[in-house]
């Protein structure tokens, strides 16, 4: 390959390893050798588990699926950090160049109670989904594809919907937040909704059934550290928590039940 | 349906209560700070302003109202601190750093809510019921609450003490104050720099005005 003549990365690695979800886990060390810095950090955990392979232990198991930062598959938390060091980056995107020769990398999973340990760096995020099927879609009848431009919407609110669409359901926001709060998710996606007039007739419903079932699935509580933000590769903005709490408290208000 | 979540029961609506009870908090701890200050301006005016707070009807329900606002944000930040500590069974090994790590005052909200506890609890046991001692004025004799802080003040240990505590509020008021008008709701990107600015002096405010008074008696007040 063309300009990738730099020297390769030699760096210690102490992984997460779990058995299942009710097993104990541990740290493995391991020397990882011959890591280019053209790599990204899963194809850096490939060549790790190829090494494994050879060696005749079992790979470690880690959750992707695009590679390109838009699926949001892939958890990690490396050095403490949610998809590592860099701002607005996935795990897939992150490259080893961002690392030096002779690095020490802690991978861990994701670790919440409402995202509970699969196996090694593999977490269940269902809790997510069944947050989604709480509210976060759009029943009524928006009728047929129609002339562009024909839905009148406010340009800051359609910017604004836009932006919170941006999320990617990773869980990285949970995971930065030192309650494993899950209120960047949440409300990122009860403005991408809320905003627009499609999803104005079930807005007061759903950030009330949104948010129950955030309750439900034992997410902690939103101290406004900002670090779910920070930690979030779409970069969602923390201004949507407070929408969220006061569209929370009118609709309690408002509610007849 | 789980909708039907009361509102109180909800970590919303209790995060909402204890930013709002926060909020109370933060305004009685201004006006007891610039209450305080007339200890400047001598004993005199200091136990009378005292002794009229003290003296009005009024002050059992707004004893009562402010223990209440006390106990219900005590009890509320100690359950959701709990709630908290749950979601997130086993910890991680590496702390964050960066642009995403969580600066320690956040993380320490609830040990500072406890120490300023403690304090409270032995403020009022110093002064509110301290010794009583009176003085007169115009005849009139009323309670020297003044010499009892003087007093209070005289020991280096307790000067310490009073400092750590009180910079332990500022820390609380620091990110709570900022954070209690997110939580009720309030991030509007154009007021937000400004909102977290006045937080912070407010905060900071408080904090150095109590201060003033140990050194005040320790260092430059000669009878
Ligand atoms: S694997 Fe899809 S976002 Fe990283």
């Amino acid at each position: 390959m063309a300009g990738s003549s730099k020297q390769t990365l030699k760096l210690n690695l102490k992984i997460w390893r779990q058995e299942g979800p009710n097993e104990k886990g541990h740290f493995m060390e391991h020397k990882a050798e011959d890591i280019s810095p053209d790599m990204s950090f899963l194809e850096m955990i490939d060549v790790v588990n190829q090494q494994l392979i050879k060696k005749g232990e079992r790979p470690i198991e880690f959750d992707h699926d695009c590679r390109e930062g838009i699926c949001g598959m892939c958890s990690m938390v490396i050095n403490g950090n949610p998809h590592g060091p860099e701002k607005a980056t996935t795990t897939c995107q992150l490259h080893m160049r961002k690392f030096k020769d002779g690095d020490s990398i802690v991978i861990e999973p994701f670790r919440a109670k409402a995202f509970p340990v699969v196996r090694d760096l593999v977490v269940d995020r269902s809790s997510f989904d069944r947050v989604i099927e709480s509210g976060g879609y759009i029943s009524v009848n928006t009728g047929n594809a129609q002339d562009a431009n024909t839905l009148p919407v406010r340009k800051e609110n359609a910017d604004l919907a836009f932006e919170a669409a941006t999320c990617i359901g990773c869980g990285a926001c949970v995971a930065a937040c030192k309650n494993a709060s899950a209120s960047l998710f949440v409300s990122a996606k009860l403005a991408h909704l809320n905003l627009l007039p499609q999803g104005q007739v079930e807005a007061e419903d759903r950030v009330l059934n949104m948010v129950a079932q955030m309750d439900e699935e034992g997410f902690g509580a939103c101290t406004n550290t900002g670090a779910c933000s920070a930690a979030c590769p779409k970069e969602i903005k923390l201004e949507n928590i407070a929408k969220m709490n006061s569209s929370y408290a009118k609709a309690k208000m408002k509610s007849r039940s | 349906m789980s909708n039907r979540m009361s509102y109180f029961c909800s970590t919303i609506g209790r995060k909402q209560l204890i930013g709002l009870t926060g909020i109370g908090l933060s305004l009685f701890v201004l006006t007891h700070m610039l209450g305080n200050l007339l200890i400047f301006v001598g004993p005199e005016a200091y136990n009378k302003y005292s002794h009229a707070l003290v003296s009005n009807p009024a002050i059992y329900i707004a004893e009562a109202g402010l223990l209440l606002i006390f106990v219900v944000h005590l009890l509320l930040a100690s359950f959701i601190n709990l709630k908290n500590r749950f979601s997130r069974p086993q910890k991680y090994a590496v702390a964050s750093s960066g642009p995403k790590k969580t600066t320690w005052i956040q993380k320490t909200l609830w040990h500072q809510g406890i120490i300023i506890l403690v304090f409270l609890i032995l403020h009022l046991i110093t002064f509110k019921f301290g010794t009583e001692y009176l003085v007169a004025y115009d005849g009139k004799e009323i309670r020297d609450i003044f010499i009892l802080v003087r007093m209070a003040f005289e020991d280096p240990k307790y000067v310490i003490w009073y400092i750590f505590s009180l910079i332990i509020l500022g820390l609380h008021l620091h990110h709570g104050l900022a954070s209690s008008i997110k939580t009720l709701g309030f991030n509007h990107p154009k007021y937000e720099p400004k909102v977290n600015c006045i937080a912070k002096a407010y905060a900071w405010t408080v904090s150095i005005g109590f201060i003033t008074q140990p050194l005040y008696f320790y260092f430059f007040y000669k009878g």
